[in-house]
């Protein structure tokens, strides 16, 4: 699909650049610089290189981009791997930015290699919509870089909200005290953990257990062997994709059932569901959607369609919205850079996760706690439209 | 009991530590190959499994018996094409290791394209037999255990085959000293492209056990390649039971100090233990006795 895309319109580009009227007629070009490979590899292609195949292809499906007076251009995509390294990452961006001379440069998977491009960029003059970007320093980073946009908020946002949802059930539902935590050693987890840790004590809950584990592992019996033996009502874990099917895998086996059971990044995939079936049931995790959306349902839809997978549940439909935001900037102010942070930064906009307007730059209201209900990751915790917790989690079934 | 959990998980993880690195030993202790591309193939395995088990509901026990061949012979066409004429012209051991190291760090970026293009970036991952098994009260994952005990087997046969029969005293004799094998008329390149077909079987095996519990996509190899290399060394180069044993070594360790010390330490655990019987034993553990 993608070749012949870039075959098409190669085609196109060469026509308009022939044009000496390119610059307003022509295609828009944009770049971006993604981790085809290396470790980075399986988030960028769940969440990020999906998500801008499709956009790309529904605007040009639909005649391009619409630009004032108009008109539409259709998009032209320059695309680099930067092979999971923050160096190569920053020399792509440079690339498109500077050799290239792209009219857009779309921002790469991940919380580090968005702060690495994130100077090129600022320097480039080019909106950065940061969407896997999340960490505890964005109301620093908005005032050094006011071209960045962060659509998916702080850690401890997401910490703060599962706890909230936590305290919700200990009111209504009768839900007890104890929480074992777990914790992945690398940047966003050791900002949940942290945040996690505090709020909980803050709230009145007893942490029985708080153990952290290296990045990449995947052998966590002795883990869950000590958190079945703690007994807690909540088992949380602040984990990244492999190790939360590994943890919730190993939580099976060893028939460790606590009333809410929480594992992070990697609970919304789709992957999630395919691999636990009807256990997925009950599981709570980062991110959620409002699935009575009918936008949501048809972008899902549309997903499944092009891309040949439903999307997971978290980053994938807000990284799809910031491209409508994008999308609807450019259709009101044209593709003049400054003007369009001006228009992301001050505008509302109305995407498939619903109305977004940006304070300080950053998205603030959001879900923030999904759970697998059904088919569907909904959202059970943050903000937006919330569907009730199903509590407490059924127990495990043999598989 | 929480010192059963810990030690029987440990075991069971050394085991497939061990599996892991068995292939490894072959290829680099006997045919002098230290390919940078094992963990792709051990990956190209798990897909296998994957593709097998997902689209033709073939199980993976039954994928060993398509998957392991089907290895030995891709790895017998790379050893004779890309490998010989690399091994002809090298004038010594250590000429032959650094032109193997760079000819299968490309190796790995073609087996790696073309998983990437055939499967993409995603993570893959299916369910079998991950059912609980209780073993003096504990509860092991049976995919697990499994994969453990295959790995005992193996090393046993490898051990037997390579003690016990005229064609592994060939290959022994060409792991110790190639030159003076080929005095006593033993075919030196027939039996290091044997060596390192069979390490090839080994890497399928590996792989299409490690599928059934393993989250995976195309870019994972060089976790394997690493620890692969890390067993292979600390069991001493080309020796199976060094695999074994170094591999359970360290799958206990990393189980013993998640369990009582603390679990963000056991790569720092495993690391200190590699060094310490490096500087102990510089060959290895059971480096000196070469077979």
């Amino acid at each position: 699909m993608n070749t012949t895309r870039r075959a098409a319109l190669g085609g196109i580009a060469s026509a308009a650049i022939i044009s000496t009227a390119h610059a307003q007629t022509g295609p828009i070009r944009i770049g971006y610089s993604i981790s085809r490979t290396g470790p980075n590899a399986g988030g960028a292609n769940v969440t990020t290189l999906p998500n801008y195949q499709l956009w790309v292809r529904t605007v040009n499906e639909a005649g391009g981009l619409r630009v004032p007076g108009g008109a539409r251009r259709q998009i032209e995509v320059v695309e680099y791997d930067d092979r999971s390294q923050s160096e190569e990452a920053v020399r792509n961006v440079d690339r498109l930015i500077n050799q290239d001379r792209v009219d857009f440069v779309l921002p790469p998977w991940g919380t580090g290699l968005n702060l690495a491009v994130g100077a090129v960029l600022n320097r480039g003059g080019h909106p950065h919509l940061a969407v896997t970007s999340v960490t505890e320093r964005i109301p620093e980073l908005v005032q050094r870089w006011p071209n960045a946009f962060f659509f998916l908020g702080r850690s401890s946002a997401a910490s703060e909200a599962l706890v909230t949802t936590l305290q919700g059930l200990q009111r209504g539902q009768g839900l007890g005290n104890t929480v074992a935590l777990a914790s992945v050693q690398d940047q966003f987890g050791i900002e949940l953990v942290n945040a996690g840790r505090a709020a909980l004590n803050r709230a009145g809950f007893r942490i029985v257990m708080d153990r952290q584990y290296p990045l990449g592992q995947q052998d966590l019996a002795p883990l869950l062997a000590e958190a079945a033996r703690a007994n807690p009502e909540i088992f949380i874990a602040f984990s990244y994709p492999p190790d939360t099917l590994a943890i919730t895998e190993q939580a099976r086996i060893a028939n460790f059932n606590p009333r809410v059971f929480y594992t992070a990044v990697g609970t919304a995939f789709p992957l999630f569901r395919q691999r636990f079936a009807a256990n997925a049931e009950g599981v709570m995790g980062i991110g959620g959607v409002d699935i009575s959306s009918p936008r949501i349902r048809d972008y899902v839809a549309r997903h499944t369609q092009v891309v040949g997978r439903p999307p997971d549940g978290w980053a994938s439909p807000v990284t799809y919205a910031s491209l409508e935001v994008l999308e609807q900037a450019i259709a009101q102010v044209g593709t003049d850079r400054a003007a369009l942070i001006r228009a992301i930064g001050s505008g509302t906009f109305d995407t498939i996760v619903g109305s977004i307007r940006m304070e300080n730059n950053q998205r603030i209201a959001q879900p923030w706690v999904g759970q697998w209900q059904g088919e569907n990751f909904v959202a059970v915790g943050g903000a937006g439209t919330l569907t009730p917790v199903q509590f407490p989690k059924p127990a495990w079934r043999p598989a | 009991m929480f010192i059963v959990d810990v030690v029987l998980s440990g075991l069971v993880l050394g085991g497939i530590y061990a599996l892991i690195a068995m292939g490894l030993t072959l290829q680099y202790g006997v045919a002098r190959i230290m390919n940078l591309a094992y963990g792709e193939f051990t990956i190209a395995a798990c897909f296998a499994a994957y593709v097998l088990f997902t689209v033709s509901g073939v199980n993976p026990i039954i994928a060993l018996a398509v998957a392991m061949p089907a290895s030995f012979v891709i790895n017998w066409l790379v050893y004779a094409i890309f490998m010989t004429p690399l091994v002809k012209r090298a004038p010594d051991a250590g000429a032959l290791e650094v032109d193997s190291i760079l000819a299968t760090f490309g190796l790995l970026f073609v087996v790696q394209g073309v998983l990437l293009v055939i499967f993409g970036g995603t993570y893959f991952s299916y369910s079998y037999l991950a059912v609980p098994v209780q073993i003096l009260g504990s509860a092991v994952a049976l995919n697990r255990l499994l994969a453990a005990g295959i790995a005992l087997a193996i090393a046993l046969a490898l051990y037997l085959l390579l003690m016990k029969t005229r064609m592994g005293t060939a290959v022994r004799a060409v792991a110790v000293n190639p030159a003076s094998a080929r005095l006593v008329g033993i075919d030196t390149a027939r039996y290091a492209a044997f060596a390192f077909a069979l390490g090839g079987a080994l890497v399928a095996a590996s792989g299409v056990l490690v599928s059934m519990f393993f989250t995976f996509n195309a870019s994972m190899g060089v976790v394997f390649t690493m620890k692969a290399l890390i067993i292979v060394i600390m069991g001493g180069v080309g020796n199976v039971l060094g695999a074994l044993a170094a591999g359970l070594i360290l799958g206990l360790a990393e189980a013993l100090s998640a369990g009582f010390l603390d679990s963000g330490l056991t790569m720092a655990v495993n690391f200190a233990l590699f060094l310490a019987i490096l500087l102990w034993r510089p060959a290895g553990l059971f480096g000196k006795r070469a077979r």
